[in-house]
Parts: C-alpha cells; sequence; structure tokens
C-alpha cells in the first residue's frame, strides 16, 4: 500500500501550486505525477511516486553512500575474517 | 531501473548480512512496521540470512488488513446505491466484508471502479456531474497527501458530486500501543520509509527515548531492510536506543513540510479502530469540519455495525507479532487468499498472505 517507486522527472508542466504535474519516467514507462509536494524538483531528478503523488526527491548523495557503506562492512568482514587466502 | 536494482545486488546482500553476523552476540527481536517490508523480507528469503536467535516479527503496516469490517460493509452499501460510481485502490476490491465484497457488488451491476490515484476519482466526478463519486479514502501517512488533495481540488473547483469513505490511520500510535502492551516483546522497530517520507523522523524520538528501543528508518528493497536490521542491532548491541535514519536517500529528517500542510489542512486526527487491534486513541485521520461536506458517511449515512470477527483468526496477534501466520489452524486450509478468514490474509502484505504465497510448504 505504501509502495512508492522512483521514476526520473522528464518535464514540468501544469500552473504553479498544488496542479504543478510532470511527466515522470519508470525504466521507459512514462506517467503524468503531481508535483504539489516536491516543489523544489528540477527536470532529471528522480522522485519517490506514490499514487500518483511525488512524495519525496530521491538525494543522489545519499544514494550513493550505500555503496560507502557496503565497501566499509566488507573491510570490516573481512578484518574480521583475518586476511583471505 | 535505477535506485531500485543495485539495492538488490547479491553481492551486497552477502556483505550486510555478514555484517549482521558479525556484530549479533544475543538473541533479538525486531518487527517491520510496514506491510511492504513484510513482503520484500519473505519475497527474498531475508529472515534466513539472520544470525540465529535474531526474530523478525511482522508488524500491523497494512491499512487494507487494519481497515475494519463495519468501514468495509459501509463501502459495499455506499457502493450499491443507484446513481454512485465507487473508486478504490485495487487492493481493497477482494477484501471480504461480512458478506461479500466489491467485485461481488461490481457483478451486480454497480458502478465499482479501481483507480490508480485518487485524482482519477475526481477526474470522474468532473466527467460526471450526474452522478456521485466516492472514493474509498484508506492508508498511512503516505498516502494521505494524496488523498487530501483530490478534497482541496473538489473544494477549489466547487465540485459537490466527490466524497470520501475515510479509513486513514497512523503508524506511531499503534507503535505506541504495542510497545505499552505487557505482551510486547519488540526490541527494535524497523520504521517505515515511505511514511517517514511524508511525516518525518521526529515522532520517533520520544518513542524511542520513553520505551528504550531503537527505532530505525527503513528503505524497501533487499539491501535497505537488511541495512535498517545492521543498524538496528547495533544499536541494540552497544545498548542504544535512539531514532536512526538508514534511508535518507528518499526520507529527510523533517519530512515532507508541504504535504504534511495539506493532509492538516483537509483532516483532523481523530481515535480509530484498527481491525485485529482495537481502538487505538488518536491513531487516524477523519475529515477536518470545514470539509465534512465532502464525507462520505455524512452523505449517505450507511449502516454501522460492530461486525465481530471470525472466532478462528488469530490475525489480531499475528499483526501485533506475538503469533506467526503457520501458527493459526486455519491458515493454508480454511483461510487462503481466496477465501480469506481476517485481516493478514486479505491483502498481499498482509503477513498470512505473504507466507501463503511464498512460504506454503
Ligand atoms: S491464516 Fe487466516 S485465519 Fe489464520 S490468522 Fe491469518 S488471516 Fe486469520
Amino acid at each position: 500500500m505504501c509502495l512508492a517507486i522512483p521514476g526520473q522527472l522528464q518535464s514540468i508542466s501544469g500552473d504553479e501550486g498544488y496542479r504543478r504535474s510532470g511527466r515522470v519516467s519508470f525504466g521507459g514507462v512514462i506517467r503524468e505525477v503531481n508535483l504539489a509536494y516536491v516543489p523544489q524538483a528540477k527536470v532529471g531528478d528522480y522522485v519517490m511516486v506514490h499514487v500518483g503523488f511525488a512524495l519525496s526527491v530521491v538525494d543522489a548523495e545519499e544514494a550513493a553512500q550505500v555503496f560507502d557503506y557496503l565497501k566499509q562492512m566488507d573491510e570490516l568482514n573481512e578484518l574480521h575474517e583475518g586476511t583471505p587466502p | 531501473m535505477k535506485y531500485l536494482d543495485e539495492y538488490r545486488d547479491a553481492e551486497g546482500v552477502r556483505t550486510i548480512a555478514a555484517a549482521i553476523a558479525r556484530i549479533t552476540t544475543k538473541p533479538w527481536m525486531l518487527m517491520e512496521v510496514c506491510g511492504g517490508q513484510t513482503h520484500a523480507i519473505i519475497k527474498f528469503g531475508i529472515d534466513a540470512l539472520l544470525p540465529e536467535g535474531v526474530t523478525l516479527l511482522h508488524g500491523p503496516g497494512c491499512p487494507v488488513c487494519v481497515t475494519p469490517v463495519g468501514i468495509i460493509d459501509q463501502a459495499l452499501e455506499i457502493a450499491g446505491r443507484p446513481g454512485v460510481i465507487f473508486c478504490s485502490f485495487g487492493d481493497m476490491l477482494r477484501v471480504p466484508g461480512t458478506r461479500r465484497d466489491l467485485f461481488a457488488v461490481k457483478a451486480e451491476g454497480a458502478d465499482v471502479r479501481m483507480v490508480y490515484s485518487p485524482l482519477d476519482a475526481l477526474q470522474l466526478a468532473r466527467k460526471h456531474p450526474d452522478k456521485e463519486v466516492v472514493f474509498f479514502a484508506v492508508g498511512f501517512e503516505t498516502t494521505a497527501p494524496a488523498n487530501a488533495m483530490s478534497v482541496y481540488q473538489a473544494a477549489q473547483e466547487g465540485i459537490r458530486n466527490f466524497s470520501l469513505l475515510v479509513s486513514h490511520v497512523l503508524v506511531p500510535p499503534a507503535m505506541e500501543a504495542l510497545l505499552s502492551s505487557p505482551d510486547n516483546r519488540v526490541q527494535g522497530f524497523l520504521a517505515a520509509g515511505h511514511v517517514c517520507a511524508i511525516a518525518g523522523c521526529e515522532p520517533y524520538i520520544p518513542l524511542a527515548r520513553n520505551y528504550k528501543v531503537p527505532i530505525v528508518v527503513t528503505g524497501f528493497e533487499p539491501i535497505d531492510v537488511l541495512r535498517g536490521i545492521h543498524l538496528c542491532i547495533r544499536q541494540l548491541e552497544e545498548g542504544r536506543a535512539e531514532c536512526e535514519n538508514a534511508y535518507p536517500r528518499a526520507v529527510r529528517h523533517e519530512g515532507n513540510p508541504a504535504a504534511m500542510d495539506m493532509v492538516a489542512e483537509v483532516f483532523t486526527v481523530i481515535d480509530r479502530k484498527w481491525r485485529g487491534m482495537g481502538e487505538i486513541s488518536r491513531s487516524g485521520l477523519g475529515l477536518a469540519p470545514r470539509y465534512a461536506d465532502y464525507d462520505a458517511v455524512r452523505k449517505f449515512n450507511p449502516a454501522s455495525d460492530d461486525v465481530p470477527e471470525s472466532p478462528v483468526c488469530i490475525s489480531g496477534l499475528v499483526l501485533q507479532g506475538l503469533k506467526k501466520p503457520h501458527e493459526c489452524p486455519a491458515f493454508g486450509n480454511r483461510c487462503t487468499p481466496e477465501k480469506p478468514l481476517g485481516a493478514t490474509m486479505v491483502s498481499n502484505e498482509g503477513a498470512c498472505a505473504a507466507y501463503y504465497r511464498y512460504r506454503k510448504s
């Protein structure tokens, strides 16, 4: 029910305010999405979309961080297991 | 797809699972709040990757599951009225009321439509001024801004043939109800990421502090879920109990203020009954008095009976993490997704339905 999926904002249309909307691509499938709750969203941004509304703009920096986290975990795991053969 | 596939990477999953095993010294009971997370955990077998003694309890975070049968019956009654177009998200259509479901009412000739967004229902109201369009507004904090917007737009445009049957619930009061129960077994929470994308992390800070339980805001892909579990166990092992955000690419600490403002404009916090859990104070949303004209219950005045739940069904205990689905004697025989007896079998995101789908044997 609370499913929200990331898609890329292709264009912005509609008036300002509560009617602001845009076209969002989900791996090539395009949908019209209401953008009233993400006034900061720009074309090219990824937005999390739920029942036709963008809930938040995906933070690209935070998204990239997960790979640092994985790398860090990997190093700690190896340290713990001792030097791999 | 970007921001999805990379969070399903098998190598990454193994890395975090190993990191969890490395830091775990004691058995821990964690609860994932959201049904979307339950679904992902069972589907990807994430629980099987955890060290022995670490248990995932499945929480009450499926709005479809916790909608009381009495409200489903009201939906069925309104949908059957002449001149009504009744709109709902797909997952509500097959939820049984006392005697039948929305599909059955539709088969009898009622105009019941599945919509993707509440704005689609509003569009139907614009197109059919001679009909009464009713939208079944179910959901958590995540869905409330969308439903609020449909009412706001209707009011702005003076559309009068549109109304909501509201069954909105809020997550933090349900978590508090679980934590304050003497039967509580939850030692740490994975909070529902998209609920927090709207309402922010703030509501969980006093909960974590007062009940001394770590609360980690968690996403939905395998790596996200495991990362949430890792941070939660790390807090438990270090004796900390804080609210932590393991899903920062989608969740800001303050949530989404524009969305929350719209929710506060259209809705007001009320007491709500949860199927399987009973009434929880200040745990839901109803239309604010100034939008009362958009309340389908006021408009149609349907009968509202307090409907008893099936006596064999233990879904209330399942929703509270006190029992697992297969501990129910009806699981998989008398109760299946085609013929559900209780809350947690009716929706894809209910724990019983997830177990049935992925773990029948
Ligand atoms: S299997 Fe069916 S009857 Fe048993 S607890 Fe789950 S929903 Fe209720």
